[in-house]
């Protein structure tokens, strides 16, 4: 019985426009042009208990409404939604009481207070008895290391510290499902690391449900075993991380430093997709090309320093995937498991990653 | 922890984050003090130069003037969630609020019990004691606490309108100082007797929004003096009751606000 | 010049698009005038001793006074607040202009944008709509070819001496804790004097005469009773000097005051 249940979710927005200029601005006086624009366009998709899922999509395309729907802030225009048995926002009081939201963004936490103050607040709105409060806090002030934070005052805490008793804040009433919004934003390398294993550790050992919503690729490689992508009111992929990057490309890249002077490699079956000085970077299709046997080749025409061999990056595999789903859209037909070929233009659309200049034939 | 118990936690959250800023909060109570003070002054500049206004004195005036004072020191006081609740609605404070498994009044009415406003409290209590130490009041048991009961009138009334503006934010932040005519032009409308206004401007505060009801015929029931609109005692002695049934009514719109604001989101 | 009118043009621009605003302010401004002006009818009234402000002048101060109120300096620009308040100021000080020109630049843009959204319409409804609704009585009277020009010198000098106090009072936020305690009491001591709270006339001889000369009367009362007749034409150049005395005065001690509130900046390192 899965704990959170989808089906076939529509919300759209009606926005106001606004018209440029100081004409524009004095017609805007006496009459409004509105555009509705569709958030969810029949979204689908279910969460069993204990899952860490990764939901991912560009800006407006419906992940804050997801998420506020299934907070039950939202009312949808259509569809179903059922989480542990209720309708989010036809039992709002109830609902929320057993979810845990945390915003990377804004705290929750009162920014005057000493942080163990705003903890006694949160229980006392959560209504959570002293000792179940108790135990939880010592768990959580133990695992996130928050023992020196406890008297100083929220404003005074740096990012990294924040973020860390924002987590703990959300933990105190002990829900069953968590809702993570851009957990590691702006924080420094140590602070990423150490919220990352505490949110593993939080779905393994405890069973909590997580959904964390990122555009921090690095954080859904080192979280999630399923992601979702959405991408203008749509699922555009739901499943295992490999699954996203087979079903997008099976493009692998070679990345080759050479030490012959030359700075080039003609290869038919590998064009070069970037280029930095002495480091080449190649593009091809393992299925037609092995890359045993495409190392071989270079290695047997080229002195070389260094090489290895990387799947693309997600940011790529995620910019194909809208590019794909924005083509299909306008009604063209895109071939998605794009080749070597179609790599280029994607990535010259994305702007994804490239140092180099891009490829160009001498 | 039921509602109450949890506004008394928030209060005094509130009021320890203030104090931590000890020589603003003073400065800006005195500063308050002052303000009020001024206004004060020009009251009794009018005064000074004609005598009376319509044949109410100025200690009777004072009557109305410190009780719907106080009644808005207390309500500015309580209601600073609800004033700023337009900017919760813009960046997003609001659905934090949806997380919690409380009423959004409730939340609201604790985000911030201002201090600062003691200045007009200061001086609606100075004004008020002037009015009810003036030898033409004749006492009694119930008078007395009929001064309480009008003050709750009004702050039910104030709080009221504060509903109102805040659930206006669910469909235009932009346009809530409307409200502003009604609180702060009620606030100055109140400082005086009713009568001396015109009788259609008089009907808008005792039939629609009770404000100028709550304070002025409770006022001339404890001034025991005739009134000129001819309300019959028994409907002095309960006009404060308009307050929290104006009150109610704000609530309800407020529960059809919230249900608009989720239904087309943000 | 141009980049003040820059300014000037852009925060009206973002004026208008908050039309809701525009109307709720407008609506708000009606509904304290026809408070006001009741307050004094019933005050009037009550006496028969002959008024020192005919009800005709005392109405048109009334509107005026609502119609012109962002020009007060009553308040301070919460964004130069926040900029004091967080350190951005040094930015500003980076900048290859004079501080003092550009605040006052700032202060100017502040009071006028506003200013004419509010007062065109203002100046409609008090004048044209309220006789239509049958209180021709409350209405705010055109004034005569010479009153209205000497209105139009006398505001422009109140502007520019309103926006004098305004930088002041923007100068003493550098001064954190005093500088707010100075904005609440020039707020009290501005409502006072300036004539918002209640006309000048109204008050006891002696308390207005000794109003008169101070710099905020010719920041409202002054204009507003050039503007209704009050001041005959052959005074109107002496409440030009005084309005202007003060403006030069008040600059001066601003540019001492700001080159003090830097090097102080300066030295916290805020």
């Amino acid at each position: 019985m899965p704990q959170i249940v989808v089906e076939d979710l529509v919300k759209a927005y009606r926005i106001a426009e606004r018209q440029p200029g100081l004409w524009g601005a004095l017609r805007g006086l006496a009459r409004r042009r509105h555009r509705t624009v569709r958030a969810l366009d029949g979204v689908s998709f279910s969460i069993e208990a204990g899952e860490l899922v990764g939901y991912i999509g560009p800006n407006g395309a419906g992940k804050s409404t997801t998420v506020k729907t299934l907070a039950g802030i939202i009312v949808p225009d259509g569809g179903r939604c059922e989480v542990r048995g209720r309708v989010p926002w036809k039992q709002r009081l109830a609902h929320v009481a057993e979810l845990g939201v945390v915003f990377g963004q804004r705290t929750q936490l009162w920014w005057d207070l000493p942080v163990i103050e705003s903890f006694e607040l949160l229980r006392d709105i959560y209504r959570v008895p002293e000792a179940r409060y108790a135990a939880a806090r010592d768990e959580l002030i133990e695992a996130l290391e928050l023992g020196a934070l406890l008297d100083v005052p929220v404003r005074q805490l740096s990012l990294g510290q924040r973020m860390r008793c924002d987590l703990a804040a959300a933990l105190l009433h002990a829900p069953p499902i968590l809702f993570l919004d851009e957990p590691t934003i702006g924080l420094d390398a140590v602070s990423k690391l150490a919220v990352r294993d505490f949110v593993r550790r939080l779905c393994r050992e405890r069973g909590v449900t997580v959904l964390l919503t990122t555009h921090d690729m690095d954080d859904i490689e080192a979280l999630c075993t399923r992601v979702m992508v959405i991408g203008a009111g749509k699922i555009l992929s739901d499943g295992p991380l490999a699954e996203l990057r087979a079903r997008v490309t099976r493009e692998r890249w070679l990345t080759v430093d050479l030490d012959d002077g030359v700075g080039w490699i003609d290869e038919p079956e590998a064009p070069v997709i970037r280029r930095d000085g002495n480091r080449v970077c190649l593009a091809f299709d393992p299925q037609r090309l092995p890359p045993a046997e495409l190392i071989r080749r270079v290695t047997s025409r080229h002195a070389i320093r260094d090489l290895f061999v990387e799947n693309p990056p997600i940011e790529l595999i995620i910019a194909r995937l809208y590019a794909a789903q924005a083509q299909r859209a306008s009604g063209t037909d895109a071939d998605t498991t794009a080749g070597a070929d179609g790599g280029e233009d994607a990535e010259r659309a994305s702007g994804a990653g490239s140092t180099g200049e891009p490829g160009a034939p001498p | 922890m039921n509602g109450v118990r949890l506004y008394l936690r928030y209060a005094g959250v509130s009021i320890r984050s203030q104090l931590q800023y000890r020589a603003s909060l003073i400065m800006q109570s005195v500063g308050v003090f002052l303000v009020t003070g001024v206004e004060v002054l020009a009251v009794w500049a009018l005064f000074s130069r004609f005598g009376q206004v319509r044949g109410w004195t100025l200690p009777e005036t004072a009557l109305f003037y410190g009780m719907i004072s106080i009644a808005w020191a207390l309500t500015d006081a309580l209601g600073r969630g609800l004033e700023v609740f337009g900017a919760m609605v813009k960046d997003g404070e609001l659905d934090r609020l949806l997380l919690r498994p409380r009423g959004t009044v409730l939340q609201l009415l604790g985000h911030e019990l201002t201090i600062r406003r003691v200045g007009r409290l200061a001086q609606g209590c100075l004004v008020l004691a002037y009015a009810l130490s003036s030898p033409t009041i004749a006492w009694s048991a119930p008078k007395v606490l009929l001064v309480p009961v009008a003050i709750a009138g009004a702050i039910c009334t104030f709080l009221g309108l504060l509903v109102l503006q805040a659930t206006s934010a669910f469909w235009t932040t932009e346009a809530l100082e409307v409200w502003n005519a009604f609180t702060y032009g009620g606030i100055t409308m109140g400082q005086y007797p009713l009568p001396i206004y015109r009788s259609w401007f008089r009907g808008l505060f005792l039939y629609v929004i009770p404000l100028g009801g709550v304070i002025y015929l409770p006022g001339v029931a404890i001034l025991g003096r005739p009134d000129p609109l001819g309300t019959p005692a028994l409907v002095q002695w309960l006009a404060p009751l308009a307050g929290p049934a104006f009150l109610a009514l704000s609530l309800v719109a407020w529960r059809v606000g919230l249900r608009h604001y989720r239904s087309t989101g943000s | 010049m141009g980049p003040y009118l820059a300014i000037v043009s852009a925060r009206f621009r973002m004026l208008l698009q908050y039309r809701a605003a525009a109307l709720a302010g407008l609506w708000t401004q009606v509904f304290f005038g026809f408070v006001l002006i009741m307050v004094y009818e019933a005050f009037y009234r009550s006496t028969d001793a002959a008024p020192p402000l005919p009800f005709p002048q005392l109405a048109s101060y009334v509107w005026l006074g609502q119609a012109l109120l962002a020009t007060l300096p009553w308040n301070a620009d919460p964004e130069i607040r926040a900029m004091v308040r967080s350190g951005a100021v040094a930015y500003e000080l980076c900048r290859p202009i004079d501080l003092y020109a550009l605040w006052y630049a700032r202060a100017l843009a502040w009071r006028t944008a506003p200013t004419l959204l509010r007062a065109l319409p203002m100046t409609f409804f008090s004048m044209l709509v309220l006789p239509w609704l049958g209180l021709p009585e409350w209405r705010l009277a055109p004034p005569t070819a010479l009153a209205g020009l000497g209105f139009a010198v006398t505001l422009a000098a109140a502007l520019a001496l309103s926006c004098a106090i305004t930088t002041l009072i923007h100068i003493t936020l550098m001064w954190t804790v005093s500088g707010e305690g100075i904005v609440m009491l020039l707020t009290a001591l501005v409502s006072l004097s300036s004539g918002l709270l209640i006309p000048l006339p109204l008050f006891p001889r002696a308390v207005y005469e000794l109003l008169t000369w101070l710099p905020l009367a010719g920041v409202a009362d002054l204009p507003y009773r050039v503007y209704s007749g009050g001041v005959p034409p052959g005074e109107i150049g002496l409440v030009l000097a005084r309005q202007l005395g003060w403006t030069l005065a008040l600059v001066a001690l601003g540019r001492w005051l700001i080159g003090r509130g830097i090097r102080r900046l300066v030295v916290q390192g805020g």
